[in-house]
């Protein structure tokens, strides 16, 4: 099988192995630092095959992300499902959840399924809220320390330890970025595409888009709860902060800053982003003003992003 | 006891909610009737509106009614003030192109929000009503302030539906809602005309916030429910039709006002959110007929 | 030896409110002819095809493709059976490149399942190639279509159809907008075309229409006013009334 857009698939081992190297430089501190950046990231590259590769924007993908937080953090914590299987079933949570939003929201365009989406996910939000006594709600769950570690195929993984953690994180991290270049680079990606440069031409040219955007909908969903599903196993926590409005800004930030439609920039917008966050809100409360004033900013003359900027000016393979 | 009482008084209760929302909702409906946007800071233009009159209530003094008649006055023009800036500086540059106006207006009401918890701070602060005349009935007492809501938003809506219909710049706005680049190939000035819809809707929006404040708190997380609830009006009544709009204010305001007698105000909330995201998915053109599409 | 018939309408209407835009055509189209539709503005042309490629439904009447009944086919799958369609406006992937706007269309016809294994990406751009060759757009595969000139365009429409394989291409007023040289070199590859499908022409230009159509249908308010061969539709009495008297 030939590899499409090799120069990109190189980009990506290099990045990768600087990832890597990363954890043997850098302090305690900023490996979990960049653990947190690379599940949010494969949030951030969840969110953008819909939004960057497929056009289609969702304001309400923290639901996604929480399907599989909860999917996965209520099976362990009630159920006592061990972690992986945890972690698988918070995929499919994310999953199924994204499919049957997708087969109603996606009889919606543009505004409409912004608003659409926006509205299940405040729905999602308040259903962790009113069933409270099981989630947690607010306060959130703390999953048992039985739950902090424990054995893949006999080897024995212990999560209180940060290079652990971020070993995992890094090797899932790798896993969706490969499998996003396969898809976004082959034919599926330019079905994506398609949907998002002209849909009515796509239409014309033999293809069903409802079952192309509910497919990108539903990957992109099960992404989201992959990551979701990961950052709550691996730091022990689930609450519903997770499925606020405000995450699903967030990662359309973190896209949008990265720049949309290309495979590496949610990692970059997603890396640049909580760095900043993280030192705006040692300072002040009101870090999300931040958030509002960057949203404007990138609207009005940067609409690109970070390296859409890049890929349009200079790089053209970098998509 | 007997049940009929407490009805009269959800019914009251509905109707003063309805009458607040009618304003609210008109806001947004007009701007999106008009420009085929949607302003999802419109939520913070209310909240201003109503920290503009806990403002106005704590820098004059004097009787509470002349301060009330100040904010009802002062706080719209310069929320309305705020809005046209924003629509030159943002929403005209990005051409109103409804995703990235969005997106921006949620900045917006990031920026708003957080200048008001720096300034204002995170406590809900009441404000005095004009007046306490208290109107019996049989069973109970009902604060007269509560109808002069009423009365307000009506007559506010009245004059609305007069200027639509009537007046110069309702000409103008109609023009440009059936067809912008016709109007603007009549000499329309339609950048203009946008600036001065948004503005409207935002003071409209801002007029309910100082009419709730003596009745509830100003805070600066306050705007959220009216936008939610705005949004549920608009879509349920049909996008950018003002008879749909009102109509739908007042069945979702008392339904609200019923609802939450019985249920918890979460699972009202689940129901009414799910209800309208599915209004949306089935029948875009709102439950009463049809009107404008997003 | 009897014609095959490819297409057929019984009763075809289309209102929008109280327009009547088609109002119940029967129609036959012949495997392998090129077929021209005219008729005055307001006709109802591009409505009509626009039912036969199944982009609007009809309010009445069937449509039978390949000896089978496709009314009820959305758009998608009627393109599938094999009716290509190319837009009155430019309708083209403005930001890709020539050659990938081709590709999408060749891999509706060699990958038709984005799910399951087909041809090679390889095969999807050698077919790409071919109908880019077949239009005279080969040399410009890695130009950004949006930038193309406007007749460019219009060739990179058809070749997205031609990807297609039709059995048959329906093109609605495809030479709007072109200079004469472009419109001689379109009616080179039209003819081109036409060896391999059935051809179904929208169009104005009659010097096109006589130097193409084997037969000719004539449209007026909705309704099927003549049909014949070139020769036939000019020395028709009623068509010169309602249509070629009128100054061009």
């Amino acid at each position: 099988m030939t590899i499409p857009n090799k120069k990109l698939f190189a980009l990506c081992l290099v990045v990768l192995a600087l990832l890597f190297m990363a954890q043997f430089v850098l302090s305690n501190y900023l490996v979990l630092a960049l653990t947190r950046i690379l599940i949010l990231a494969i949030f951030a590259m969840g969110y953008n095959m819909l939004m960057g590769y497929t056009g289609l924007l969702s304001l309400g993908h923290a639901m996604f992300f929480a399907a599989g937080l909860y999917a996965a953090g209520l099976a362990n914590y009630y159920g006592g499902v061990s972690l992986p299987i945890a972690f698988v079933i918070g995929i499919l949570g994310g999953g199924v959840l994204a499919f049957v939003i997708g087969l109603l929201a996606l009889r919606t365009q543009t505004v409409s399924f912004m608003i659409v989406t926006l509205m299940f996910a405040q729905v999602a939000y308040l259903l962790t809220l009113y069933f409270s006594n099981v989630t947690g709600g607010d306060q959130g769950l703390t999953l048992p320390t039985a739950s902090r570690s424990f054995s893949l195929f006999g080897l024995a993984v212990d999560l209180t330890s940060p290079m652990v953690r971020f070993n995992i994180a890094l090797t899932l991290f790798a896993v969706v970025l490969i499998g996003l270049f396969a898809v976004t680079q082959g034919p599926l990606g330019r079905l994506f595409v398609a949907v998002r440069e002209n849909i009515n031409r796509t239409e014309m040219l033999g293809f069903d888009t409802y079952r192309i955007r509910l497919l990108a909908f539903t990957i992109s969903g099960a992404i989201s709860g992959l990551a979701g599903a990961l950052y709550g196993l691996m730091f022990g926590f689930i609450g519903s902060s997770f499925a606020e409005f405000r995450s699903s800004i967030e990662v359309l930030l973190f896209t949008l800053v990265g720049g949309p439609g290309t495979l590496l920039g949610p990692l970059v917008g997603t890396g640049v982003m909580t760095m900043l966050i993280d030192r705006l809100s040692g300072m002040t409360s009101a870090y999300l003003i931040v958030v509002g004033v960057l949203l404007i900013v990138i609207n009005l003359w940067f609409p690109k992003g970070i390296l859409g900027t890049i890929r349009d000016r200079w790089v053209p393979w970098l998509k | 006891m007997d049940i009929a009482p407490y009805l009269l008084l959800a019914t009251l209760e509905g109707l003063v909610q309805a009458s607040v929302l009618m304003l609210t909702a008109l806001g947004l409906s007009l701007v999106f009737g008009v420009m085929r946007v949607v302003n999802v800071a419109h939520g913070e233009f209310y909240m201003l509106g109503a920290v503009g009159a806990w403002l106005c209530a704590t820098l004059i003094p004097g009787h509470p009614a002349i301060s009330f008649a100040v904010a009802l006055i002062v706080a719209p023009l310069i929320v309305g003030l705020l809005a046209a800036l924003a629509d030159r500086a943002i929403l005209q540059r990005i051409n109103y192109n409804p995703e990235a106006t969005i997106v921006s207006t949620i900045g917006i009401s990031y920026i708003i929000q957080q200048l008001t918890l720096m300034t204002f701070g995170p406590d809900a602060r009441a404000v005095d009503p004009p007046f306490y005349y208290n109107i019996r009935f049989p069973w109970f007492g009902y604060s007269s302030y509560k109808f002069f809501i009423i009365g307000v938003a009506v007559a506010l809506v009245a004059t609305l539906w007069l200027l639509m219909k009537h007046s110069k710049m309702g000409l103008l706005m109609r023009a440009t809602q059936y067809d912008r680049e016709t109007a603007l190939n009549f000499g329309i000035p339609v950048g203009r005309v946008y600036s001065a819809v948004f503005a409207f809707g935002a003071m409209m929006a801002a007029v309910a916030g100082v009419l709730v404040v003596p009745n509830s708190q100003a805070h600066y997380l306050m705007g959220h429910d009216p936008l939610l609830m705005s949004f549920i009006v608009v879509i349920v009544g049909g996008l950018g039709s003002i008879p749909g709009t009102i109509a739908a204010a007042v069945l979702i305001g008392l339904s609200d006002g019923l609802l939450s007698v019985f249920f918890s105000p979460t699972l009202a909330k689940i129901a009414s959110t799910l209800l309208v995201a599915l209004v949306l998915v089935f029948k875009p053109q709102g439950l009463f007929g049809k009107a404008g599409r997003i | 030896m009897a014609e095959v018939i490819l297409l057929k309408t019984r009763g075809l209407k289309r209102h929008f409110g109280g327009l009547k835009a088609v109002d119940g055509v029967d129609f036959t189209l012949r495997k392998g002819e090129i077929r021209a539709i005219i008729g005055p503005n307001g006709a109802g042309k591009s409505t009509f095809v626009s039912l036969l490629s199944g982009r609007i439904p009809p309010s009445e009447g069937t449509v039978e493709f390949d000896g089978q009944d496709v009314t009820a086919l959305p758009a998608h799958r009627r393109v599938r059976l094999g009716i290509a369609y190319t837009f009155q406006i430019t309708n083209i992937y403005p930001s890709m490149s020539v050659l990938e706007n081709v590709a999408v269309a060749a891999q509706s016809r060699l990958r038709p399942s984005f799910l399951r294994k087909g041809a090679s990406e390889t095969e999807i751009e050698d077919a790409a190639r071919a109908a880019l060759a077949a239009v005279g757009l080969d040399d410009r595969l890695d130009e950004v279509a949006g930038v193309l000139a406007y007749g460019h365009q219009r060739l990179l429409e058809v070749a997205m159809g031609l990807a297609l394989e039709p059995k048959l291409l329906i093109l609605d007023e495809p030479t709007q907008g072109l200079s004469d040289s472009e419109i001689a070199n379109f009616i080179e590859v039209v003819k081109r075309v036409a060896q391999s499908s059935t051809v179904l022409l929208i169009e104005h230009n009659m010097h096109v229409v006589m130097s193409l159509a084997d037969r000719i249908t004539v449209l007026e308010r909705g309704r099927l006013l003549a049909e014949g061969s070139p020769a036939e539709i000019m020395n028709d009495k009623a068509v010169q009334a309602a249509y070629l008297g009128e100054p061009a």
